[in-house]
């Protein structure tokens, strides 16, 4: 029987969705850009300290990345999580997902928690890969894409969005779950909670420190080009006959 | 020889639309087994094999469709404990990302996700993934052995070559340590009578629309084209409609005739899981919005008074 819970958020800082982007002439990405919380865990986060409040605990936030990735913890800890651990090592640039799962699993099972929770995929690197290495590693089940999660003891319910619907999954803590934007709808941090924000620890530790090694990387980009693109057609103003056009380019299109 | 597994990802008894399209693209690149794990298993099997598959590996235990993804990696570990293939491929789908997770961490391989397209060079494979947002493609080549490479659907079009597979029971017996996030309970909440998927017309909404409200516009259009309604991301998270409507980058791919985007901007988000439609037809109050830079058709106008009027165009021409 489980009472309070400990639970562990996974973070991560991304390139602000709604800036511009810029990519240098060696085609990296500009990395001076706004980074912010990716909003997918802000809502993970937020899950938690749903939890938390029901249940009593503590909510843990665990993020790899840059020095700079404090700020990402920060921004949790003032919406109301605990505390934070950053693991910051410069060999960890540009780590691929397994290589963040281990660094993140090794980070995690030295606090034990009864949920670790995720977000479903990255905005930036969209691979949505590192949630199951992780519960892999972790060696405790997945309960994924849930927009509804329930906790009752140590049994935990989640609603997993499906193609057409969706399926209740059921297991015992601990466990992981990834949660999509439906799950809750991010507190905004109160002035009370960014003051409480600064004075919270965030642990940070290395590579060896954890005792993980960084490896060699599993892929090698060998080129970049541009995307297929479509042309642009014809734009019209709509002054009335626009349905008209339309029709025209469905019945060309033989559907209607 | 090169030998190639596709996991054959199973939805509700019968052999998913994605596994067909890497069936399809796989004979090309090597010697190709399936895996098809479930039920519906065994009868997945010629159908996998006119589509290119030497030998479909089955197993039917219950175990494999009520349990997420533990079950499925169980059985992918022990059939790779007897015979590793050079490449692994799976869909890009929720399901199939989540075996292919846990498979490359149990054997310490790394992945390829999200790729639109893979192919064979000097020995080994090199895969098109997204970059930047969608606006690159960069190739990667895959340095594990065994690749793993996770295709998103709708890359390929399915095609048959014809051929029977030998079908052989993968003899894997799942524990009680991997029957653990349990599928109590499917609900289908989106009862659609066209699916988004397979539309021949897809009509979208965005936050243009200006609410949920307005959605029925959408349908009553689509209805008229016997089409389905897809959305933006943004309206999806926003509540406005289920997920299950979502086309883009984290919802479907889609490559219908006619592509309707109603107030969507054009995020790279979207577009990538609209783009190879073959006709794109736009309506925003944006002149500027990216959408109007890919569509065949941009109008720039009020959505909530076209769309009516259009449908009911339709409905005239229909008769």
């Amino acid at each position: 029987m489980i009472g309070a819970l400990k639970i562990v958020v996974t973070v991560k800082q991304v390139p602000d969705p709604n800036s511009n982007l810029t990519l240098e002439a060696d085609n990296t990405i500009a990395r001076d850009k706004e980074v912010v919380l990716d909003p997918g865990d802000e809502c993970g986060v937020e899950e938690g300290l749903q939890l938390k409040e029901a249940h009593g605990g503590e909510v843990i936030l665990v993020s790899m990345g840059p020095e700079r990735a404090r700020d990402a913890i920060r921004k949790g800890l003032s919406m109301g999580a605990d505390r934070g651990i950053l693991i910051s090592d410069p060999l960890l640039s540009g780590a691929d997902a397994l290589t963040t799962a281990r660094v993140l699993a090794a980070a995690i099972k030295g606090e034990s928690p009864d949920l670790v929770i995720c977000g479903t995929e990255s905005y930036d690197g969209s691979t949505g890969m590192v949630p199951p290495m992780l519960a892999e590693l972790l060696g405790v089940p997945q309960l994924t894409v849930a927009k509804k999660v329930e906790v009752d003891g140590a049994n935990l319910k989640v609603h997993r969005q499906t193609s057409d619907g969706y399926q209740v999954i059921e297991a015992s803590l601990p466990a992981l779950i990834t949660v999509t934007a439906a799950i809750a709808e991010p507190r905004y941090a109160s002035l009370k909670g960014i003051m409480a924000a600064r004075s919270k620890e965030i642990k940070q530790v290395t590579l060896g420190e954890l005792g993980v090694e960084a490896g060699g990387p599993v892929e090698t980009i060998l080129g970049i080009a541009d995307a297929e693109t479509r042309k642009a057609g014809e734009v019209i103003q709509d002054d009335g006959t626009a349905v008209d056009r339309i029709m025209q380019v469905l019945a060309d299109a033989k559907a209607v | 020889m090169t030998r190639i597994w596709v996991f054959a990802e199973m939805s509700q008894g019968k052999v998913a639309p994605t596994a067909l399209e890497l069936m399809t693209k796989a004979r090309e690149l090597g010697e190709v087994e399936a895996i098809a794990l479930g039920a519906g298993a065994k009868a997945a099997a010629e159908t996998l094999g006119k589509h290119g598959a030497k030998v479909v590996h089955v197993n039917d235990d219950a175990a494999f469709d009520d349990f997420i993804a533990e079950p499925a990696t169980d059985a992918l570990e022990s059939l790779f404990k007897q015979q590793a293939p050079d490449l692994i491929l799976f869909g890009f789908t929720p399901d199939s990302r989540e075996v292919a997770g846990r498979l490359a961490a149990r054997l310490g391989t790394g992945v390829i996700s999200n790729a639109g397209d893979v192919n064979a060079k000097d020995g080994g494979f090199v895969a098109t993934v997204p970059y930047f947002g969608g606006a690159k493609v960069a190739s990667m080549h895959a340095n594990s052995k065994p690749a793993i490479v996770l295709v998103r659907p709708k890359s390929f079009e399915a095609s048959e070559s014809g051929g029977t597979a030998e079908v052989k029971p993968l003899a894997v017996t799942i524990g009680d340590s991997s029957k653990r996030a349990h599928i109590a309970q499917r609900v289908v909440e989106a009862s659609e009578k066209v699916k988004l998927e397979d539309a021949k017309v897809v009509v979208s909404g965005g936050r243009g629309m200006g609410g949920p409200d307005n959605f029925p516009l959408l349908e009553n259009l689509a209805n008229a084209l016997g089409g389905a309604v897809g959305a933006s991301r943004a309206v999806v998270d926003a509540g406005w409609v289920p997920y299950s409507m979502q086309v883009g980058q984290t919802g479907k791919s889609v490559r219908p005739s006619v592509y309707i985007a109603v107030g969507i901007s054009g995020a790279m988000q979207h577009t990538v899981g609209m783009k190879a439609s073959k006709v794109i037809i736009a309506i925003n109050k944006d002149a500027e919005a990216p959408i109007m830079k890919m569509a065949d058709l941009g109008v720039v106008g009020d959505a909530l008074k076209i769309v009516p009027a259009l449908t009911a165009a339709v409905k005239a021409k229909k008769g």
